[in-house]
């Protein structure tokens, strides 16, 4: 084998940024699973199950969005003889009251920053503007 | 059909996957055994490629030269197109791996009537190569967010810039660099085809990687965007966390996508040291790149040689047979002595 000294140690760094995720998780707490929070209030319908949500939350919030501010649609919805306004805050938040303990979960997990709180408030930030006026 | 060929290979890839993903048990092979298996091929594979070509001699000093070379003091010397020291070599290495300087020059050529043939640069060969390396690149470090728990800051910052950043197009957020892989993918398709110089040259396993790459794009955006049943990206990143830290576990169902996904990713770790895919290693390798242009001053030995082979100056050769030459009339540089006895 000729230029030992450059072609073993680059093919040494190529297998560490390979293994890189192998090494790294070995000095944190990878195999912690994030636990969303049930709802404080205790109340057990969504409007939709829990395997649906967890898939497609965010696009129905995104048509959601486009109902009520493109189109001007805020029609309220009807699952189970329980009405739900379109709305994170009007729906989700009501039950879900905790974002740092809910949405936050499972957004730090798999590193999403979804926009949602770019318009909205946090039911905590709410809460404190309300104090303050 | 060249290139129906490669199609029909990844089309059965993907029915295999799809297939094989829905009878129950089986997803512990495409989920885990396979990506195991593929992983360990790609970086056995890789170093046994690239210690191959180590092990192969330079016989010559080859680098290719495309402007001056290093010559009297009042001639300028060309250093990125004709390095004679190291940090010259170096400074070129860089630019071909990150700027891919050599398709910068790349020209087409097209006959005329007279006949007379005409020579343009073409540049988009170099454009959607940057464009589809680099997008690669990102989706590559990207993936890493499924992988690494917590997730580091630059690689959420990465992924911001990407998607926040760029578009903010639908939920879950496109991507920029989706966009540029699969528009990157279909311009290199397209020329193989269109072009008809590059069309003749063409073989199937210049298609095969070209699809294979488009379907994992499709497959991934599939799944992000549109087949959305079952894709919960906590399980999914529970497994694929669980795949870097030896435990892995499937613990609920996940979408047939996911693991054609998965399968077609495999396909290509197993496929890529035995194929022109090992341009990402060979880059670093290629002696008409990585060697200075200074044979003159230094001289390049050829490792072929035999050490009991000396070296044979004309001097020494006239030396051996110079009677013989003077015998056959051939003139020679040192007349033979003067004989001291005739006869």
């Amino acid at each position: 084998m000729y230029n030992k000294g450059t072609i073993i140690p680059g093919l040494m760094l190529f297998v560490l940024f390979v293994t890189f995720p192998i090494w790294f998780n070995v000095f944190t707490t990878a195999g912690e699973l994030p636990k969303p929070e049930s709802p404080p209030g205790g109340e057990k319908h969504c409007i939709a199950s829990a395997e649906y949500m967890r898939a497609n939350h965010m696009q129905l919030l995104n048509e959601w969005r486009d109902n009520v501010l493109r189109d001007g649609n805020r029609e309220i919805l009807e699952i189970d003889g329980v009405k739900y306004p379109k709305g994170l805050q009007l729906a989700c938040l009501k039950c879900h009251s905790r974002k740092e303990k809910f949405c936050d979960s499972c957004h730090t997990y798999a590193a999403v920053q979804p926009y949602c709180w770019d318009c909205h408030l946090t039911p905590k930030e709410a809460g404190s503007k309300e104090a303050t006026h | 059909m060249k290139y129906a060929f490669s199609f029909v290979a990844v089309l059965a890839l993907v029915i295999i996957a799809w297939l094989g993903s829905m009878i129950p048990g089986l997803q512990y092979l495409f989920g885990i055994a396979i990506p195991y298996l593929a992983i360990m091929i790609f970086l056995g594979g890789f170093i046994y490629r690239v210690v191959q070509w180590a092990k192969s001699p330079v016989p010559f000093s080859i680098p290719t030269t495309c402007g001056q070379g290093k010559s009297l003091d009042f001639i300028k010397q060309d250093k990125l197109d004709c390095p004679t020291r190291a940090s010259e070599v170096a400074a070129r290495m860089f630019l071909e791996i990150f700027a891919f300087r050599s398709l910068f020059r790349n020209t087409k050529s097209e006959l005329h009537e007279g006949p007379k043939i005409t020579y343009e640069s073409s540049r988009w060969l170099w454009l959607a190569a940057l464009l589809f390396h680099y997008s690669f690149l990102i989706i590559v470090i990207r993936h890493m967010r499924l992988f690494l728990n917590p997730v580091p800051q630059w690689l959420q910052f990465l992924g911001f810039l990407d998607g926040g950043a760029m578009l903010q197009v639908g939920a879950p957020l496109l991507y920029a660099s989706s966009l540029g892989l699969l528009g990157g993918v279909v311009f290199l398709f397209g020329r193989r085809l269109v072009n008809r110089n590059v069309r003749y040259i063409s073989l199937a396993n210049d298609y095969f990687p070209l699809f294979l790459i488009f379907a994992i794009a499709v497959t991934g955006m599939l799944m992000r965007y549109f087949l959305r049943t079952n894709i919960d990206i906590v399980t999914i990143k529970e497994l694929l966390v669980g795949l870097v830290t030896l435990h892995p576990v499937i613990n609920a169902e996940i979408g047939s996508i996911f693991y054609i996904h998965v399968f077609l990713v495999s396909a290509l770790l197993v496929y890529f040291p035995f194929s022109k895919l090992m341009h990402m290693g060979g880059v670093f390798m290629s002696p008409t790149r990585n060697m200075p242009n200074n044979s003159r001053a230094k001289r390049h030995i050829n490792p072929w040689n035999d050490p009991t082979i000396k070296p044979h100056s004309y001097a020494g050769y006239e030396d051996e047979f110079r009677e013989f030459m003077v015998d056959a009339g051939i003139p020679v540089e040192k007349e033979l002595p003067p004989r001291k006895d005739e006869e």
